[in-house]
């Protein structure tokens, strides 16, 4: 592993030249000929069944191509096949203010606004529900017919006895933590360019999930797969609210299709608020024990997320926010009951460290909580509940590489968490907590025996090796880890790979970029790839040199012999060797999760399992203005068991975008939300972190070489996100010994938590209230 | 709308251009120049994405009436490198992964470009104050700061190699 020379190094993206000099091409910088502009038309009522559209006003407009209402494209969608509750327009009712009505395609933006408002809706209000409690409460005007008291799923999991467990504690807390709604924010608002000709629906498009928006458009404008073709561009930012199907998708493609001319839509970002599919509000209710010695017997939660008007992801995200307290911890006895409820809001949906990060931070501040009420320091707590690796956890979770205790200790040691835990000035604190993340879901959201990804390599004459790819680069850097595995197999320089990505008609299916799926999946079929490559360059090689193939090495451009460094041939040499007058060859490889990763056969046992798990250990430090409430996060010292680091600059960078958007839920982001209507839709209200709020962040990785990833790497884009926050509500108590357990932690939250314990407390001096 | 016949100055050349008076210099750029480098990333001047420099100064196009700006020169990302050799910053986004996702890069080098004008070694605190305006949701900032640091060591002929602390 140690003698690497393209896997390990700090290379720049390959497409970051295209990206700095602004040549690099994102869905709304795309135009075609006779290109028209698509805009919807909104519901103003959260639920409301339409009784009648007429839309010819708007058709009589000059310069409308198309107007589409939803009775003309009624077939059903949604990213889970347990969840086809979407279509391209409302069909019969609305469910949350700004469900798309009608699509306008014309001429010009203010053409198609001018059309809007000539197509008139007759609406009949029904009661609407905002608050998930008051919803499942609901006895009647559910806001979908088939689901009754608008819970869109519950789930029950009990493993082992946690009555048992509890018999066995010294110490049992019992608290409840909100969690706001949050929203990934990207820089890049959705956009689509749709166009369709002689039968065939091309649809450039601002996904993380080319495949899943293959095929449903097939499935909505009724056309086999091969007459749809999802080109994925640049995207800019994704974080999961691009990994599912989103409306104007649908509707770019449908008003193409009526119009017979290319139709892109792009939405404000006002669209990009109401779109949404981000983190929902969630109520987690955490009764957790613990010996004096400081072993977990037991967790039993009660989580309630408020999912908004549409499945969507919801029941892989309620499944995520139980199964995954199993397998960071030594945890025997679990009791899980979970409940995604419906809204009339919008979908939420799958957010970076999805269903994990509410259920940690209310798991991570128990932990404190508890630490300091047996009198323990809370990293030693965490250092007694560790898992044996390697181990299936009390949920059928397998666990492999498990590089937490590693972070845990790099990250107490870099900290100098010793001399500062409850030794700082009051005002001042620190925290500890940890995260993990999935490396892929081990099994795919339609059941399906095909791989879970598969590339191509195609060699070329003149030793150019082309890499097709249906992974999805949404900025993570995916495309530049795939060309140095395949670059450093082959021991060719990067330079020498083309590569091909994300377009359905041209590259092998792909999941798609969700789950941190795509250093795992794709690494490890690139790899699979370059090694059957290898081996044909190498046996051409070994013939020539009669030696046997296993004696050759490849690196730095040419083929050596093991024995005899002196002894080498050029790769492109290598290359016409084997060719041999061919003017390609090509080589394919895959990837899929091994049976015993792929989890249990209980209900809701298909979420959770993956391949492997990445791990991640935190500190911050704050300041609390006990005066204003105000909490600085002054220093984040982060230390992620990514596995390996194929590119140790890209993986950084994950980390601390990770940690930043966490810092963002932590103390400032939050939807706010009046009868359905979103107060802040814009980015200067949402409040998501800007360079003043940012903190140094003192990043360390942590490489426990993974048995099965690639090069022994494993997910670096998640797993960092949830422990920030805990972190940062446990260094508010170390601070000012204030517990917060609502997010986000707002000034006027401290303030009045401060205000609480001084009354409580009459005029305690701090050292009494530690 | 009304369309004026104007004359922008962009990237050091002259365009001679028919616009209705209404639009916005972000979308001439886009749509009539198909200079779409410059980026829409709000609709109320809140991210930083369409940053241009007028006269050297960072302003946010999607906020300026094309029409108004016809005498001063303006600059968009696309002006930066000379054929194919990067600028300073471009380089340094590239070498230090300043640019993520990249949507949110090209008003950031500009705004550093503006930043190194006035102030060629900037410390952490005045790249944190420049930026201040512009969002970026990919990297947390530290490796925007680097990249920064990479074009100062490179425009101060200073070694570019910088010694990493990791692992």
């Amino acid at each position: 592993m140690g003698d690497t020379t393209i896997v390990g190094k700090r290379l720049p993206m390959v497409d970051s030249p295209a990206k700095v000099t602004g040549r690099g091409l994102y869905a709304d910088d795309l135009t075609l000929p006779g290109m028209l502009v698509g805009k919807i038309l909104r519901s103003p009522h959260p639920h409301a069944r339409i009784r009648r559209i007429d839309t010819s006003r708007a058709e009589a407009v000059a310069g409308v191509a198309a107007v589409v209402t939803g009775s003309e494209f009624p077939n059903r969608y949604g990213i889970l096949p347990i969840g086809h509750d979407e279509t391209a327009f409302a069909l019969d009712k609305v469910r949350y203010i700004g469900d798309s009505v009608a699509g306008v395609a014309a001429e010009s933006e203010d053409i198609a606004e001018r059309a809007l408002e000539l197509i008139a809706v007759d609406y009949e209000l029904l009661p609407a529900y905002f608050d998930p409690i008051a919803s499942m409460q609901a006895e009647q005007h559910f806001i979908h017919d088939d689901k009754s008291h608008n819970i869109e799923k519950e789930y029950h999991h009990h493993f082992g006895n946690v009555e048992e467990g509890f018999a066995q504690a010294d110490c049992i807390r019992q608290d409840t933590f909100y969690c706001a709604e949050v929203t990934h924010a990207a820089m890049e608002p959705h956009a689509t360019l749709a166009d369709f000709r002689e039968g065939q629906i091309t649809a450039w498009s601002s996904t993380q999930v080319p495949y899943y928006l293959q095929r449903t458009l097939a499935n909505v404008l009724e056309l086999p797969m091969e007459k749809v073709r999802v080109i994925k561009p640049l995207i800019g930012g994704g974080f999961g609210g691009k990994s599912e199907v989103v409306p104007l998708e649908v509707q770019a493609a449908v008003l193409a299709r009526k119009a017979g001319r290319p139709v892109k839509i792009t939405y404000t970002r006002e669209e990009v608020f109401y779109a949404h599919r981000g983190r929902p509000l969630q109520i987690i209710e955490l009764k957790t024990g613990v010996t004096r010695a400081g072993k977990i017997t037991a967790v039993e939660a009660r989580m309630i997320q408020d999912g908004g008007a549409y499945c969507g992801y919801g029941p892989v995200t309620i499944l995520y926010s139980g199964q995954l307290l199993g397998a960071m911890y030594d945890i025997r006895n679990m009791k899980f009951d979970g409940y995604r409820v419906l809204t009339n809001k919008p979908a939420c949906g799958a957010m970076r460290g999805h269903g994990t990060v509410n259920a940690r931070f209310a798991f991570e501040s128990h932990l404190d909580i508890l630490a300091h009420e047996i009198g323990m320091d809370p990293a030693e707590l965490r250092f007694r509940n560790l898992l044996q690796p390697p181990c299936l956890t009390v949920n059928e979770l397998r666990v492999t590489s498990y590089g937490y205790p590693e972070c845990l200790r790099r990250v107490v040691q870099r900290s100098r968490w010793q001399e500062k835990k409850g030794k700082l000035p009051y005002g001042r604190g620190i925290g500890i907590a940890g995260s993990h993340y999935v490396s892929g879901a081990a099994n795919p959201i339609i059941r399906s025996a095909l791989p879970h990804t598969t590339v191509r390599l195609e060699l070329q004459a003149d030793g150019t090796v082309h890499l097709y790819t249906g992974a999805a680069e949404i900025g993570q850097g995916s495309d530049t880890m795939q060309v140095q595995v395949v670059a450093e197999e082959l021991g060719i320089g990067v330079g020498r790979i083309r590569l091909v990505a994300a377009d359905t008609a041209q590259t092998p299916v792909d999941l798609g970029s969700y789950s941190s799926r795509v250093t795992f999946m794709a690494g490890n079929a690139c790899l699979e790839a370059a090694r059957k490559l290898k081996k044909q360059v190498f046996d051409a090689v070994a013939r020539l040199w009669d030696v046997p193939a296993e004696s050759l090495r490849a690196r730095e451009e040419k083929i050596f012999l093991n024995r005899d460094l002196q002894r080498s041939i050029r790769f492109e040499d290598a290359v016409a060797l084997l060719l041999n007058g061919k003017g390609s060859l090509s080589v394919e490889g895959s990837y899929a999760p091994p049976e015993e990763a792929r989890g249990g056969k209980y209900k809701g046992a298909g979420v959770g399992p993956s391949p492997s798990y990445s791990y991640s250990a935190q500190v911050a430090e704050v300041t609390v203005d006990v005066e204003t409430g105000q909490v600085k996060v002054e220093r984040v010292t982060v230390a992620h068991d990514c596995g390996r680091a194929i590119n140790p600059m890209t993986v950084e960078g994950q980390i601390q975008g990770s940690i930043s958007m966490g810092l963002g839920q932590a103390l400032q982001e939050e939807m706010v939300w009046n009868r359905g209507r979103l107060m802040n839709p814009s980015l200067l209200e949402y409040k998501s972190p800007s360079t003043l709020e940012s903190p140094e962040i003192d990043t360390i990785l942590v490489e426990s070489i993974d048995p099965e990833g690639p090069y022994g790497a494993k997910e670096a884009g998640e797993g960092s996100l949830a422990a920030v926050i805990p972190a940062v509500a446990n260094a508010i108590y170390d601070a000012v010994g204030v517990r917060i357990t609502s997010l986000p932690i707002t000034p006027e939250k401290v303030l009045r938590a401060l205000r609480e314990k001084e009354n409580q407390a009459g005029s305690k001096t701090r050292g009494e209230t530690r | 709308m009304e369309k004026e016949r104007i004359r922008l100055h962009i990237n050091g050349k002259p365009h001679d251009l028919e616009v209705a008076s209404n639009k916005l210099l972000l979308d001439v750029v886009r749509e009539d120049l198909r200079l779409t480098g410059t980026k829409r990333g709000c609709d109320d001047s809140s991210c930083g994405c369409c940053t241009v420099l007028v006269d050297g100064v960072p302003m946010l196009s999607c906020v300026m009436l094309a029409v108004s700006y016809q005498g001063p020169e303006i600059t968009t990302i696309e002006g930066l490198a000379r054929g194919d050799e990067l600028d300073a910053l471009q380089e340094g986004f590239c070498v230090e992964g300043g640019a993520q996702c990249g949507y949110c890069t090209p008003g950031i080098i500009l705004v550093a470009k503006a930043l190194l004008a006035r102030t060629p070694r900037p410390t952490q605190q005045d790249m944190a104050e420049a930026l201040a305006g512009n969002l970026c949701r990919c990297t947390g900032y530290t490796q925007i700061y680097a990249s920064i640091e990479h074009a100062v060591r490179k425009l101060q002929s200073l070694p570019t190699e910088k010694v990493v602390a990791s692992g």
